[in-house]
């Protein structure tokens, strides 16, 4: 556990140095909302349709974070010195998904009340705590994927392409039930608890690529 | 009767892809001894290094390290070699000491260590400073620092002087010279110097064992080769 800590605190000191991730994230999210906002020629969505633009925007913004979660270790030796350590590997997916975790939900603290002023009809108030409890568990589904899809990515040159290549299909599966959870949530006079359904789903989906990360991480990381 | 070695290579080999980086490389280190790893560019010298650091897997052969087999005991001598590369392994976006600290709590290492070898290297001035910030022998200093961090029993050295002055050349000495106490292997572009401090010679052409024996056995001819 201290591993983790030593290198989620590393993430996070070299986030805050760089401002290279999150504030990417937030541009890019804000920019989307605009771009929908103009695109869909209307002032207000609600109910599913306000759930699938909030959930593929907060899916594409994911993908510039994926992409550069490794890319200090690549290129910075960061890989080899954290190798070279005699600590447990897994140490390091399970910090980067809690990187990227943080950063998720950093970027939805801006982008989710923006999306409430630039698209959103009815008011973000009373859906509030449910739509955080689904995006928490989007946010385990895209931190646990993102960052086996970043180990594997960051090893080729092609890691830009890679990374939405594989990523957004095993993604797919938590899009369509982060956004069906989140539709009633959004709708005019709408339920303020999500679906037991696909929240159950979302909850299913990240078990079992927790634990499928958790086992093949180790390979990854071999030469 | 014999010391058990602290390097024991038989047959190494690795490829990557189509070429053959080391071929059939053997090699015996009693604890405490010095190898020079001698050739040209592409030798196979970093190979071999990054094999004895338990980064890369060797492809045929036998490869001990303290005793260990390597890569299927490899967790078990991480916490006791050190490697200097090519690359300093430091974050740019990072102070030194940040850096340094970073290392030392991977390595279960106390503060105290890492003021201590900041103040050895003269680096306790610039030691906030963002790496990035720093000239390349002032990088090269907070490498040492993290090579030796955790006092590893094993350093594999690549060009351990590299852009160091003479004062910072002394200032690392105590830190990956021969007073470590430590087996070492290192590389270097400046054969006599590293000949001068090495006990035993291994030298690399295409990837082969050309020479491998005493310091005393290498002669002007057959150095003279390894470079041909």
């Amino acid at each position: 556990m201290s591993t983790v800590l030593t290198v989620l605190r590393k993430d996070m000191l070299l986030e805050l140095r760089s401002l290279e991730t999150v504030p990417a994230m937030v541009l890019f999210s804000i920019a989307t909302f605009v771009i929908f906002h103009f695109g869909l020629n209307r002032a207000t969505i609600d109910g599913q349709l306000a759930a699938g633009v909030l959930t593929v925007t907060l899916l594409f913004a994911a993908l510039l974070g994926v992409n550069r979660l490794f890319v200090a270790e690549r290129e910075q030796g960061g890989f080899d010195a954290f190798l070279l350590a005699p600590v447990d590997r897994s140490a390091l997916l399970v910090a980067k998904a809690a990187a990227l975790f943080a950063f998720l939900a950093m970027l939805e603290v801006v982008a989710v009340p923006a999306f409430g002023v630039l698209l959103l009809g009815p008011s973000l108030g009373p859906p509030l705590l449910g739509l955080i409890a689904v995006l928490a568990l989007a946010d385990l589904a895209l931190a646990v994927i993102g960052t086996l899809v970043s180990a594997i990515a960051v090893q080729s040159r092609a890691r830009d392409l890679i990374g939405p290549l594989i990523g957004l299909p095993l993604l797919i599966p938590a899009l369509i039930a982060t956004a069906r959870a989140a539709g009633p949530l959004l709708a005019v006079h709408g339920s303020g608890s999500p679906p037991g359904k696909w929240v159950a789903v979302l909850a299913l989906y990240d078990l079992v690529f927790a634990l499928l990360a958790y086992a093949v991480f180790d390979f990854l990381l071999e030469d | 009767m014999d010391q058990p070695p602290a390097i024991e290579l038989r047959g190494l080999s690795r490829h990557f892809g189509e070429r053959t980086a080391l071929r059939q490389v053997s090699l015996r280190v009693p604890p405490g001894a010095t190898v020079a790893v001698l050739g040209h560019n592409g030798a196979g010298k970093s190979t071999l290094l990054r094999i004895l650091a338990t980064l890369l897997r060797p492809h045929a052969g036998e490869v001990a390290v303290l005793g260990e087999p390597l890569p299927r005991r490899a967790f078990a001598i991480r916490g006791r070699i050190g490697l200097l590369a090519h690359e300093p392994l430091l974050y740019r976006d990072l102070s030194g000491r940040e850096n340094l600290r970073y290392q030392a709590r991977l390595h279960g290492v106390g503060r105290q260590r890492v003021e201590r070898l900041l103040a050895a290297v003269g680096m306790e001035a610039r030691a906030d400073e963002p790496v990035r910030a720093l000239s390349r022998g002032m990088v090269q200093r907070l490498a040492v620092c993290r090579a030796v961090l955790h006092e590893p029993s094993v350093l594999l050295l690549d060009e351990p002087r590299a852009n160091l002055d003479p004062a910072a050349g002394e200032l690392v000495e105590p830190l990956i010279g021969r007073a470590t106490g430590a087996t070492r292997v290192l590389t270097s572009h400046d054969p006599e110097a590293a000949l001068a401090e090495a006990d035993l010679v291994l030298g690399l052409r295409q990837g082969r064992a050309a020479f491998a024996g005493p310091v005393a056995e290498l002669d002007r001819r057959r150095l003279a080769e390894l470079y041909a």
